[in-house]
């Protein structure tokens, strides 16, 4: 047995482990944690698929960003833990029974498909060089220069959808409005009041 | 020099327990958008795999998109998730049709 075959039988049974964490633990807090605990292990397996770049993206985007983000959601609300597994243990041998039955037909798919093709995978896909982040920065900013701006639009897109779902304006906040104010003509703003010229 | 056939393999078992988990939580949909990052990471393995297998670099490009676009989904949903608390003070999915608007 060599050594890349034993790191990938270790971390995908850790892969596989904390997925069904994911799924099965009641506390959502924990949960969470079992998908960063995923998202690290299929890092180290994309590593030795050599893709690098993506290995390290899934680590600081994924577990950095969209994880805390996560996280943060989870606990910022109040959630009924019980309410919220209610029919779980009812689903559950239709749950293990739809598991076996997709899992089975598409393990038995690929080995029968893919079963003597383990000399034909390419260790490194060279373009302009060894390195992996060169070779994904020449094709992306040359060949998918177009994607690459949409997938910039995608997450304005984003970052603006969920600013107006979640921002709520304050009452007491003090703001004006340009609209009303450039509108505004003379009549609304000054009473000329006739003087009788008499004295007490 | 691991066998493709291994890869395929796991991957299609982390796909198959992410669709459980969407079957089996469908009160809680915290859990089920986890589950579906789950699916996107198991469709990811398999674009980096056959992109290998295909010695074509275009694999790792497509996931390069998904990542963003998933991101992008998820920062949505968990949007749509706090104003769901927020009006109705639970995350059951039945209650996302009484949002309106």
């Amino acid at each position: 047995m060599n050594i890349e075959l034993i790191i990938f039988l270790i971390f995908s049974a850790l892969v596989l482990a904390s997925a069904i964490g994911v799924v099965v633990v009641n506390n959502p807090v924990k949960s969470a944690i079992n998908l960063v605990f995923t998202f690290f292990s299929s890092a180290v397996l994309w590593m030795l698929l050599n893709a690098e770049f993506l290995s390290i993206i899934l680590i600081l985007v994924y577990v950095g960003a969209v994880m805390v983000l996560f996280l943060f959601v989870v606990m910022m609300l109040d959630i009924n833990i019980t309410q919220a597994r209610e029919g779980f243990v009812k689903y559950m041998p239709f749950g293990i029974l739809l598991f076996f039955i997709i899992s089975g037909l598409l393990s038995v798919f690929f080995y029968s498909q893919f079963e003597n093709t383990d000399e034909n995978i390419v260790l490194s896909i060279d373009l302009i060089g060894t390195d992996n982040t060169k070779n994904l920065g020449y094709l992306l900013y040359t060949e998918y220069i177009i994607a690459f701006e949409i997938a910039a639009v995608i997450l304005l897109l984003g970052i603006i959808s969920a600013i107006t779902l979640t921002h709520t304006k304050n009452q007491d906040t003090k703001y004006q409005i340009p609209s009303e104010q450039v509108s505004a003509t003379k009549k609304d703003r000054l009473t000329i009041m006739k003087d009788s010229g008499e004295t007490k | 020099m691991i066998p493709m056939s291994y890869y395929l393999i796991l991957s299609s078992i982390l796909f198959s327990i992410a669709l459980a988990g969407i079957f089996l939580n469908r009160k809680n949909i915290i859990i089920m958008l986890m589950s579906l990052e789950l699916m996107f990471l198991s469709i990811n393995f398999n674009f980096i795999i056959f992109g290998n297998y295909l010695n074509d670099l275009v694999g790792q490009i497509f996931v390069f998109f998904i990542l963003t676009v998933v991101a992008a989904e998820s920062a949505i949903g968990l949007a749509i998730i706090v104003v769901l608390f927020r009006n109705k003070n639970s995350i059951n999915v039945e209650d996302i049709g009484r949002l309106k608007g």
